[in-house]
């Protein structure tokens, strides 16, 4: 065996016999994205509506219709105007839409007139915001199509994820935070317990390069995030319904653009640091942080404040999580996505090459 | 046969931060010659061994390993010493049996290809070497490190107190394995903060705070120590040594088991010390000639130093 | 804990048939021996011989799992928490915090022992005095020379004048001269009746010990003043003796 393959094994041994390390490293992605997928759902698939209908008419009983077969609303029926206020407090009703007394009359003015008086009301819920919002735009969305004209409300069409599933954007999310947790802390993590142990000084006397050394360390890790990358598209595809429309080619090969530059990341920090929880804590705060509230994965990159812009462009999360909504959920294809990889190719580069250049084979 | 030396070291300096760690060191090592570095922590042992194999450059001063420049050549340095840093440096997750393999491929060589080298040593855990390194015993685990560094078969060994936190039983069977190892021709430098391991070398520096105070070997340090030492002991030894303290013609006493030790000046007269003694309450007075310990020399370089 | 009304009794550790098994491992196996009041005792014995589990039990940190004893006057079995008030313990591996001065070094362990604010300054000014550190009393223990740590460390173990001070390997890495000074504050402390209980690497520091006993396996195979275990095992050194007693040993660490 030579000196690398040698290398490689006793890497993978580390990894082997660690049962910490196997599970954050194979067990947390699989967790997080059913997680993120299903427990911590931001989207709706259960508003209680309730209607007030002053005046029965055969098109309101037509939009009752409408909303009780929808099967994101559960219908809770007819109340009295003056029993809305009851409703919402206890519970029983997030949203109520108010038909107008003369809700035919209405309509038809609008028809002829495309002008008019407002048909109908919502009153919602908004202790919470995120169930109003979209539970809003959801009933106009159910109760706008065919009955009215366009002008007659605003039509909102969701557009690629018509149930505005949060899973959707979480995947791409956790892609880009999972690969920079393998790769970039737990490589970090091994590199920099060698130095803390005093086995890094063993080896660096001996004829092995030391970048040698830090290739061998990275291709298991390299292995384990392409499994990990195999179990998350499968997952988001088949558990979670995520599209994939887009080019899978180009997720892959981004993907692995990104899972290089992590390992970059993991490299760069362990010539900072000398002990592991040193390691730790910076890769925390130079990594996980700014993917976390930079990245857009949780405040979209299009409301930050115009200071804030700039630095979230130096993420290279933000370019990875943007490209991957864009094959995953959008379906553009490879060459929609050409600048953020052009970007993180470059990322990638600029990030060895400073992790090298920080590299010594002394100490 | 060349005369070239294993190691040479010549106005060695390193200072990190304030601290000097070396202190213009300057020794060599023959071929095949046990150096032992005496002395006690921040003594800068550690320090010197990281520069010559080449982990640490130094600030000041030059060296060559086994003919070869520190600075210039220290990638060749790298192929042909064995080094054993100061702590336990295996793989704890790892086997005995997998621990020698790394070791061995990480020079380009077998377990097998040198097995004769280690073998006197690796064939007392070769039983066990499906066990993780992590759960050995220190003797083990220092026997297991000491086969780790021969196992590419290197010219000069580095031993960073190998034998720190080890019982006595094996600190004592380590120096026999040394023995036999020089045996074979290694030249071998190997720092210690026991000092009654110095007379397993064949010469010693005694060195402090980043100096070295002294080179020769063991039994000649004990010769040169110019000055009459006493050992001393009553019933009562914080006392003792307080009178000891108020007599003139004692330049320096101190505790050492179960004598204390005195150094006297010229006037000294033992029978007076220990009628004076006995005569202000002090029992069982007993005082005799001793020969000097290393560590009594130490003392001695060590309180001329200050 | 300065109230010395508690033993009179001229033995301050009496322990009989001491046993701690974990599991199916017997760690300590029926030790039994006396430590007078004011001797310098030293507990040898090779690495993994279960020094320190039997340590652990005389300080009261754990409980024997068979076997009596008492500590200071109070029971191992069952008086635990008083034992740990009346003694003192100094590792080599933890002693004093490095990012502390001097002075709340001493004031953090004295207040851990319950010692009043006034008196602690008061005993701590005489022992600064007498290590000749006064000037150092505002000084980051951190940047002290490891020499000074350790001598400080001890003063701050006895700070609480406990009647008996438990030693970890307390002179690993420092100098001769550092390490002899260091003898010498114990052998102060013992003249002044304070029994010293020590665990040591260096077989040559047997030698300072008043009375020694050798840990093998799990057992005390020998008891004795240093020139007694020489006679008896016709050896020069301690080293020697206790080479000759640990060599039969089965279990390492």
């Amino acid at each position: 065996m030579t000196g690398f393959t040698s290398f490689v094994k006793k890497e993978t041994l580390h990894i082997l016999r660690d049962p910490r390390t196997m599970l954050i490293a194979l067990l947390m992605p699989v967790v997080q994205i059913l997680l993120f997928g299903f427990a911590i759902s931001t989207e709706v698939n259960n508003i209680n509506v309730a209607v007030v209908v002053p005046h029965w008419s055969e098109s309101v009983r037509q939009s009752v219709e409408k909303l009780s077969s929808n099967p994101y609303i559960t219908y809770q029926g007819a109340i009295e105007q003056g029993e809305i206020d009851q409703y919402m407090r206890s519970g029983k009703c997030d949203a109520v839409v108010v038909f107008s007394n003369d809700f035919d009359k209405v309509l038809s003015e609008w028809k002829q007139n495309g002008t008019g008086e407002n048909a109908m009301q919502f009153v919602m819920d908004a202790s919470n915001t995120n169930l109003a919002q979209l539970g809003s735009g959801y009933l106009t969305n159910i109760l706008a199509v065919d009955q009215m004209s366009s002008d007659m409300m605003p039509e909102i069409h969701m557009l690629f994820n018509p149930q505005m599933k949060s899973s959707f954007n979480f995947v791409p999310g956790i892609m880009g935070m999972i690969f920079i947790l393998i790769c970039g802390i737990l490589t970090s993590v091994s590199i920099v317990r060698e130095k803390e142990t005093g086995t890094m000084d063993v080896l660096l006397v001996s004829p092995v390069r030391p970048l040698r050394i830090i290739l061998a360390k990275m291709i298991p890790y390299f292995a384990l995030s392409c499994i990990n990358l195999t179990s998350i598209l499968l997952l988001a595809h088949y558990v979670l319904e995520v599209p994939m429309s887009g080019n899978l080619g180009a997720i892959i090969v981004i993907s692995l653009v990104y899972i290089a530059l992590a390992l970059a990341l993991g490299l760069l920090v362990s010539t900072i640091a000398k002990k592991q929880v040193v390691a730790l804590l910076i890769s925390a705060a130079i990594m996980l942080m700014p993917i976390v509230f930079l990245s857009g994965i949780i405040f979209p990159v299009e409301n930050m404040p115009d200071v804030i812009k700039p630095i979230s462009a130096i993420i290279p999360a933000r370019w990875y999580i943007d490209a991957m909504r864009k094959l995953m959920i959008q379906g553009i294809g490879f060459v929609g996505v050409l600048k953020d990889f052009i970007i993180l190719c470059v990322m990638t580069i600029a990030i060895i090459g400073i992790a090298l250049k920080n590299f010594k084979d002394k100490i | 046969m060349t005369i070239e030396k294993a190691i040479e070291v010549n106005g060695l300096s390193k200072s990190f931060g304030t601290v000097k760690a070396l202190d213009k060191v300057s020794f060599d090592v023959q071929r095949g010659e046990t150096f032992g570095l005496i002395g006690p922590d921040g003594a800068g042992k550690t320090t010197l061994f990281k520069i010559l194999v080449t982990l640490l450059d130094t600030d000041e001063g030059t060296a060559t390993v086994d003919g070869l420049d520190i600075g210039r050549d220290y990638r060749a340095i790298r192929a042909r010493v064995g080094y054993m840093p100061g702590r336990f440096s295996l793989y704890s997750d790892l086997t005995i049996e997998e621990n020698m393999e790394f070791f061995a491929n990480l020079f380009g060589v077998s377990v097998e290809q040198n097995y004769d080298l280690v073998a006197p040593i690796y064939s007392q855990i070769e039983p066990f070497k499906k066990r993780r390194a992590g759960r050995l015993s220190g003797g083990m685990k220092q026997k297991l490190a000491l086969s780790c560094a021969l196992i590419h078969k290197p010219s000069v060994l580095f031993l960073d107190e190998p034998t720190t936190g080890v019982d006595a039983v094996s600190r004592s069977e380590f120096w026999d394995m040394l023995h036999n190892l020089k045996k074979q021709g290694l030249s071998i430098l190997v720092s210690t903060p026991y000092m009654d391991e110095a007379s397993r070398c064949d010469r010693i520096a005694l060195c402090n705070s980043g100096k070295i105070l002294d080179i020769d070997t063991p039994s000649n340090m004990v010769k040169k120590f110019d000055g009459n030492l006493y050992g001393i002991k009553s019933k009562e030894m914080y006392s003792l040594l307080k009178a000891l303290r108020g007599d003139k013609t004692i330049i320096n006493s101190y505790t050492a088991g179960e004598f204390h030790h005195l150094l006297a000046d010229n006037g000294f007269d033992a029978e007076r010390l220990k009628q004076e003694l006995t005569s202000s309450g002090h029992k069982d007075v007993e005082i005799k000639p001793i020969v000097p310990l290393i560590e009594d020399v130490f003392i001695k370089l060590l309180s001329n130093e200050r | 804990m300065n109230d010395n009304k508690t033993t009179n009794i001229s033995h301050i550790i009496q322990v009989k048939d001491l046993t701690k098994q974990f599991g199916s491992f017997t760690a300590v196996d029926h030790i039994t021996f006396d430590v007078k009041r004011g001797e310098i005792f030293g507990f040898l014995g090779a690495n993994g011989a279960g020094k320190t589990t039997a340590m652990r039990m005389l300080c009261g940190l754990s409980f024997p799992t068979s076997g009596s004893g008492t500590v200071a006057g109070f029971d191992i079995m069952r008086q635990g928490e008083k034992i740990k008030s009346h003694i003192g313990y100094m590792s080599q591996r933890f002693a004093l915090y490095d990012d502390l001065t001097v002075m709340e070094n001493m004031q953090l362990f004295g207040g851990i022992y319950r010692v009043g604010k006034k008196e602690i300054d008061r005993r701590a000014t005489e022992m600064l005095q007498k290590l000749k550190f006064a000037s150092e009393r505002n000084t980051l223990v951190g940047s002290l020379p490891l020499g000074w740590k350790q001598k400080l460390a001890f003063a701050v173990a006895t700070l609480h004048r406990p009647e008996i001070v438990f030693l970890d390997e307390p002179t690993g890495g420092v100098d001769p001269i550092t390490r002899r000074q260091f003898w010498e504050m114990i052998y102060q402390a013992s003249s002044e009746n304070t029994t010293i209980f020590v665990t040591t690497h260096y077989m040559d520091e047997a030698e300072y010990c008043h009375r020694v006993s050798m840990m093998v396996d799990g057992q005390i195979k020998a008891l004795g003043t240093p020139t007694e275990l020489k006679q008896q095992y016709n050896a020069s050194s301690m080293d020697e003796v206790f080479r000759t007693l640990a060599r039969g040993a089965k279990r390492g660490d």
